[in-house]
């Protein structure tokens, strides 16, 4: 029986604390007293038969025909998945969507259905290449589809190739790819690793237009975010299921599969970071030691090779399938059970190491828009009911953020960085005075459309993703960092947790109260 | 009374644009009313006489304080119509025979009653033959034209006190002939002389092995830069080279016979040449000694082009020269210019019949100026008021040791040696950006040095004269002034206090001349590149034509064929393939560095026999998997900042077509190496025309803008090589990229924009540019 996330009060006995350090780790002490660790619960039990599950779920589908009896000989099938951003890391092969979608072909196959295609629901990330769409759908599906053009990756610029579905009562339009919008039948092939992804944003954000993400992906929405893992909450995810009621009334019949991991995400030799430090037995204080010496001497490209190259044991812990919103309830449920740690009050300060990877990196370099992002995006928004961090506080997080960036996968994040944010760090502010310039770059939309670059207008929406928690600090520290890169994204470079307590008592006086998010392991706390 | 006496007088002048010729023009306009001038000037090589008079003398400081007289409320006529009803100006030469005039200014120049010659060629390094064409028969050229014409004005002829020659003790004033010391030199036979020497130093560049060491370092200095660049550089090293032969002959000549330079040497046979030639037209011979800024007129300090002292003190403010030769009891003859000026007009005005045959203008008998006193207020005056280094540190000055020059010659030389060593050195090796701007500093640094040891050399020569010039005649002549004339021409040398003339007047003065740091802060340089920057980014702009390999991207023709050529291969075939090419690496660099064109033929015919269709979608790749990992973010950013601007933006490369494909939407235009193509769908490896390449380029951005209506002076060119060089010098606007060594130092002489673009921090390094191993299957793809 998996033991369940909790609070560790820091007391002089606790020991020091892992913090991710991007591609490293380090342990630090936090002050006794008055600091407190939420850890996540360890990870759930996964389902025995994952291929049993899933074919379960297609012919016992929650409030909607079982899948056999939507399909015709004669009808135009279209198949959308999730896009590398999940899971983070990589999984193991084989990956939950290919399971899925052989599933759903041999179905297909069955009832005489020719007509089919398979849509990678990238929105504005990058295309991904063709190793990753061979690790997530496996070497058959792929030979048996890309060659004869029938398995690509959905393009947001394509204009030709888009179409207008119809506008929610708040005026957005939704415009998605015009094969997914005519097909008699859609199946979505979802993963569902954080609360904030599946449900009806699978669809309208995953192959919908940038014109149409426009909408929501915008400094006031995420302003009005509180939080992304939390739906009901969101001003983001309202819009998404205005458009879903959109889609419901006037799209394609759409047939989602959702699955829920848990978080057994880093296997050996890296398993020790799952664990909690007390529990921490000599083997893997000597493997932690070794690594973490090992890793300040290895040069970034080389420790980042290490890092991207783990591919993680997930367990599925649930499969359903049906109607978008019913089937999406239930993953809450399961991703919930998972996740959910109670968390009593806010503290001053919080505190969290950053990792390697963030949705918008994988096999990529963490450059420090992403570090914003991760950090006050991602991180910060793991919670329920009310932040971590009482309104002013201060966040620290750790991480190298060095000005390194991938020139393939980030072109226009370079630009940002050098332009963008060397003007204005305000997020009303960007959107107002560059963000058009850069949705609107033909060069961008080039090697977004040929290349494996994420869209140009994508960096903005990055840093939109912490807009909620910069208008909610009152001071955000990187320990450790490059000091001209903090700066730059508007923070204050620190160059331990000592000084950055140092540094944060402006803000919080010189006994603050500390909360850390125990990372790795995910959890929302539920802060009450 | 000066101004009566000359007044209704046509005074003409030559050297008008010169240091005397300015502050004599000046004076005679402002302070003697009713007098017309007729000034001898040169064409320009651009600019005829009359504009020349316009922009070179006229615009001058100097004429701030009569342009303000003639801008008073009472003023009756203004500045312009002053100096057109006042000046003539006629296009001439003291080098050429009957001064080089037409007809009609023969006329003009017959009617003038006073003639001021102070053209020469003042620079103590000038070479031979045009020092003896300028000074030493100048001078009788105009002597011989008043006799042609049947004219007989006054000839006030400006020589040098140094025409004493380095003796020690008292100069009078009298003819170097009529002295003890004199030799019994022929000016006739040293004219000769002089030319035939001219002639066969001219003959002696020509020899073939000359023109092929001058070729050669021709190509040293600019690299590839293409046949017509290469022949204008040879052509300039060969000219540069005759004139060294020729100062250097005029320096040693002048020497054997007894003077510091070839300047003092030829005026003291000049005013040989004069005597004996003058006829029945009656001369005064004025010796200045060395003319410095001025000590009243027309306003205290004021100074026109670097003289001979100034270089010296600069480069001891800014630490340069360490130490500079001479004995500190010597004596330094330095005369302001307006006194210089003022006796001038005090021997014009005193008539042919008063006026002393020689008059000397020098400081050294009557209120000497000692060479220690001067060390002390410049160096106080520097401790004070420090010039400051581009970091914006304080530069101190240097104690002063009062060494021998051979002492100082012999550190600058070994500095100098040492630094050219290491610059040859670094342009060896393949440097590229930053560090090739540290050649270049090395290469000003160098230039600095060996100015700086000239100077040593030269004027060191003339602070070890320790001879006393005598001024008797120019005391006599003061001492008939009345007061009113004392007052407003004051020649007097006794008037001159040396301690408030040197820190009051002539230090401040020059250090605002000289441009160099006086406050401190960051270097201003980095503004130069901002204003610059700003120049390139105006939406005035035309065209912006992007060199591709080094500018954009850190990529090269070899490493795209090299990803093409193994994309579709398996293990061993790559193995294969790089052991192969890097056996032949070398024989290629070689070719490259000879002939970028040859090379390029010669490579692509490796691409025979490609399939379109496989290259078109392996170009596609290679686009992602190397181009972009290789691209310079920067660039890429400026390529589109210039189109957003509304300038086209143009593409000039000697990569192929296909593999530059990707790039199409940065720019408006791409000029790539075109292969022609074989009705079987492959590439048949030979060029459709001549890959754009070195002087090519200028030729295609120069037929473009013809085409389009462009103008090539509003056109941005960016490249990184020196074999750019053509594109550069055709384009207004050049921008030096990540230059190699010799590019870095030509920019930082000529004043170019320089871009340090460099590729993304931490974009993929692969080891070798091939493509990655692809899966097994898609690798066996076969294209028809």
């Amino acid at each position: 029986m998996p033991r369940p996330g909790f609070v560790l009060e820091v007391d002089k006995s606790t020991p020091p604390i892992l913090f991710w350090r991007g591609e490293g780790f380090s342990l630090e002490r936090l002050p006794a007293d008055r600091s407190r660790v939420i850890y996540p619960a360890e990870p759930l039990a996964g389902l025995d038969d994952v291929d049993g599950h899933i074919r379960n779920a297609l012919l016992n589908p929650v409030d909607m025909d079982p899948l056999p009896a939507l399909l015709k000989p004669d009808m135009k099938l279209t198949i959308c998945f999730d896009d590398a951003s999940l899971s983070l890391p990589k999984m193991r092969k084989p990956d939950t969507r290919q399971r899925i979608i052989e599933a759903v072909l041999d179905l297909a196959a069955a009832a005489g259905v020719d007509d089919i295609h398979l849509i990678a629901a990238l929105g504005l990330h990058r295309r991904m290449h063709e190793y990753e769409l061979r690790h997530v759908l496996g070497d058959r599906i792929f030979d048996a589809f890309h060659p004869r053009g029938m398995l690509y990756q959905h393009d947001a610029e394509d204009y030709d190739n888009l179409t207008v579905i119809g506008e929610t009562d708040h005026g957005e339009v939704l415009e998605i790819n015009k094969r997914v919008a005519e097909s008699d039948l859609v199946v979505y092939a979802n993963v569902n690793q954080v609360a904030m992804d599946g449900g009806w944003k699978s669809i309208t954000t995953g192959v919908a237009s940038y014109r149409c993400l426009s909408y929501h992906h915008n400094p006031v929405t995420l302003q009005n975010t509180r939080s992304l893992m939390d739906r009901h909450n969101s001003d983001l995810h309202k819009s998404v299921w205005r458009l879903g009621k959109v889609l419901e009334d006037h799209g394609p019949k759409i047939f989602t599969v959702e699955t829920t991991i848990n978080t057994d995400a880093f296997p050996s030799p890296f398993d020790f970071l799952s664990k909690r430090e007390w529990e921490w037995n000599a083997k893997d204080r000597a493997i932690y030691l070794a690594t973490q010496k090992s890793l300040n001497r290895t040069p970034n490209r080389l420790a980042r090779k290490i890092f991207h190259g783990i591919e993680s044991p997930y367990a599925t812990t649930s499969v359903q399938a049906g109607f978008t919103p019913s089937v999406h309830e239930i993953t809450l449920k399961h991703v919930y059970d998972q996740h959910i740690v109670p968390v009593e009050g806010q503290t001053d300060i919080l505190t969290m190491g950053i990792p390697f990877i963030s949705p918008y990196n994988p096999e990529g370099i963490m450059n420090p828009i992403l570090v914003m992002c991760m950090g006050l995006g991602y991180l910060f928004n793991m919670y329920r009911n009310k932040p971590l961090v009482r309104e002013g506080g201060v966040v620290i997080m750790t991480h190298p953020t060095y000005r390194e960036f991938n020139p393939v996968h980030h072109p226009s994040y370079i630009d940002f960085y050098d332009e963008v944010l060397a003007d204005t760090t305000d997020p009303v502010v960007m959107s107002e005075k560059w963000e058009k310039k850069y949705a609107e770059d033909e060069w961008y939309r080039h090697l977004y459309r040929t290349g494996n670059a994420y869209h140009g207008v994508h960096p903005f929406y990055a840093w939109y993703w912490g807009a909620h928690g910069q208008q909610w600090a009152g001071k955000v520290i990187i320990v450790g960092g490059d000091p001209t890169a903090v700066r730059r994204l508007g923070f204050t470079p620190a160059s331990t947790l000592d000084d950055a307590f140092e540094i944060a008592s402006d803000v919080v006086g010189r006994s603050p109260t500390i909360s850390h998010l125990h990372v790795p392991g995910v959890l929302v706390a539920d802060v009450v | 009374m000066i101004a009566e006496s000359l007044a209704g007088k046509r005074i003409a002048i030559t050297g008008s644009t010169g240091f005397v010729g300015t502050a004599l023009v000046e004076r005679l306009l402002r302070s003697v009313p009713d007098c017309e001038l007729v000034l001898l000037v040169r064409d320009g090589r651009r600019t005829p006489a009359p504009q020349r008079v316009e922009r070179e003398l006229l615009k001058n400081d100097a004429f701030d304080r009569l342009r303000e007289q003639h801008a008073a409320p009472d003023s009756t006529e203004t500045f312009k119509q002053m100096t057109a009803r006042r000046i003539t100006t006629v296009a001439g030469d003291v080098s050429s025979d009957g001064l080089g005039l037409s007809d009609d200014d023969r006329l003009t120049w017959s009617t003038a009653n006073l003639i001021i010659h102070s053209a020469a060629s003042v620079s103590f390094d000038s070479p031979l033959d045009r020092a003896v064409e300028i000074n030493l028969l100048g001078p009788t050229r105009i002597a011989a034209l008043c006799q042609e014409l049947g004219v007989t004005p006054h000839l006030v002829a400006v020589s040098t006190c140094y025409v004493a020659g380095n003796r020690r003790g008292n100069a009078p004033e009298e003819l170097v002939s009529a002295g003890p010391f004199d030799i019994g030199l022929s000016w006739k036979a040293e004219v000769a002389a002089a030319r035939r020497l001219q002639g066969d130093t001219e003959a002696l560049s020509r020899l073939p092995e000359r023109l092929v060491q001058f070729r050669k370092d021709a190509r040293a200095e600019l690299g590839a830069a293409g046949a017509p660049a290469l022949a204008g550089k040879t052509e300039q090293l060969r000219e540069r080279w005759v004139k060294d032969q020729l100062v250097e002959a005029g320096r040693a000549r002048a020497a054997s016979v007894g003077w510091p330079d070839a300047y003092a040497y030829t005026k003291a046979l000049g005013e040989q040449a004069l005597t004996d030639t003058k006829g029945n037209v009656p001369v005064s011979i004025v010796r200045p000694s060395i003319i410095e800024s001025a000590w009243a007129e027309p306003k205290p300090g004021w100074i026109r082009g670097f003289r001979m002292a100034e270089p010296v003190i600069i480069s001891y403010a800014r630490g340069l020269l360490k130490e500079f030769p001479g004995v500190p009891e010597g004596t330094v003859d330095v005369i302001p210019v307006d006194i210089v000026v003022a006796a001038l007009i005090g021997v014009a005005a005193a008539g042919p019949d008063k006026a002393p045959a020689i008059t000397q203008v020098a400081s050294g008998g009557v209120n000497p100026l000692k060479y220690r006193a001067m060390i002390d207020y410049i160096s106080g005056w520097f401790t004070e008021h420090p010039l400051y280094d581009p970091e914006g540190q304080p530069i101190l000055v240097p104690e002063w040791n009062f060494p021998g020059r051979g002492k100082v010659e012999g550190q600058l030389t070994r500095a100098r040696n040492m630094l050219s060593r290491t610059e040859k050195t670094l342009q060896a090796l393949p440097l590229r950006g930053r560090q090739a701007e540290f050649t270049a500093t090395l290469d000003s640094r160098r230039t600095e040095i060996e100015s700086a040891l000239q100077y040593v050399e030269l004027y060191g020569l003339y602070t070890e004269c320790e001879a006393i010039y005598q001024v008797d005649n120019l005391i006599g002549l003061w001492d008939t002034l009345d007061a009113h004339d004392q007052a407003e021409f004051n020649f007097d040398p006794r008037v001159v206090d040396w301690e408030h003339y040197i820190t009051q007047v002539h230090l401040p003065s020059i250090v605002q001349h000289a441009r160099v740091k006086t406050t401190p802060g960051k270097s201003r340089s980095a503004d130069r590149m901002v204003r610059l920057r700003t120049q390139v980014l105006d939406p005035k702009r035309h065209v912006v034509a992007f060199d591709l390999e080094n500018t954009l991207i850190s990529s090269n023709v070899v490493e795209s064929y090299s990803f093409l050529a193994t994309r579709r291969l398996n293990g061993p075939e790559r193995a294969r393939y790089v052991i192969r090419t890097l056996a032949e690496a070398p024989a290629l660099l070689k070719m490259d560095k000879r002939d970028r064109t040859d090379f390029l033929r010669h490579f692509y015919r490796r691409y025979e026999d490609a399939p379109i269709e496989q290259i078109e979608e392996d170009a596609t790749a290679m686009m992602h998997q190397l181009i972009m990992t290789k691209s310079f973010p920067e660039g890429l950013r400026r390529v589109r900042q210039h189109r957003a601007l509304g300038h086209r933006t143009i593409l000039i490369t000697g990569a192929l077509e296909f593999a530059v494909a990707g790039l199409k939407p940065l720019f408006d235009e791409i000029v790539a190496a075109e292969m022609s193509v074989r009705p079987d769908g492959t590439y048949s490896g030979e060029m459709k025309t001549v890959p754009p390449t070195g002087e090519a380029r200028a030729q295609i951005l120069s037929d473009y803008c013809d085409a389009e209506g462009f103008r090539l002076d509003e056109c941005v060119a960016y490249a990184d090589s020196s074999s750019d060089l053509p594109l550069f010098e055709a384009v207004g606007f050049p921008v030096a990229v990540n230059p190699e060594t010799r590019l870095a130092a030509i920019a930082r002489k000529r004043g170019w924009l320089v871009e340090n673009w460099s590729r993304a921090n931490g974009a993929p390094k692969p080891l070798l540019p091939i493509g990655k191993m692809m899966v097994e299957r898609e690798r066996r793809r076969v294209f028809s």
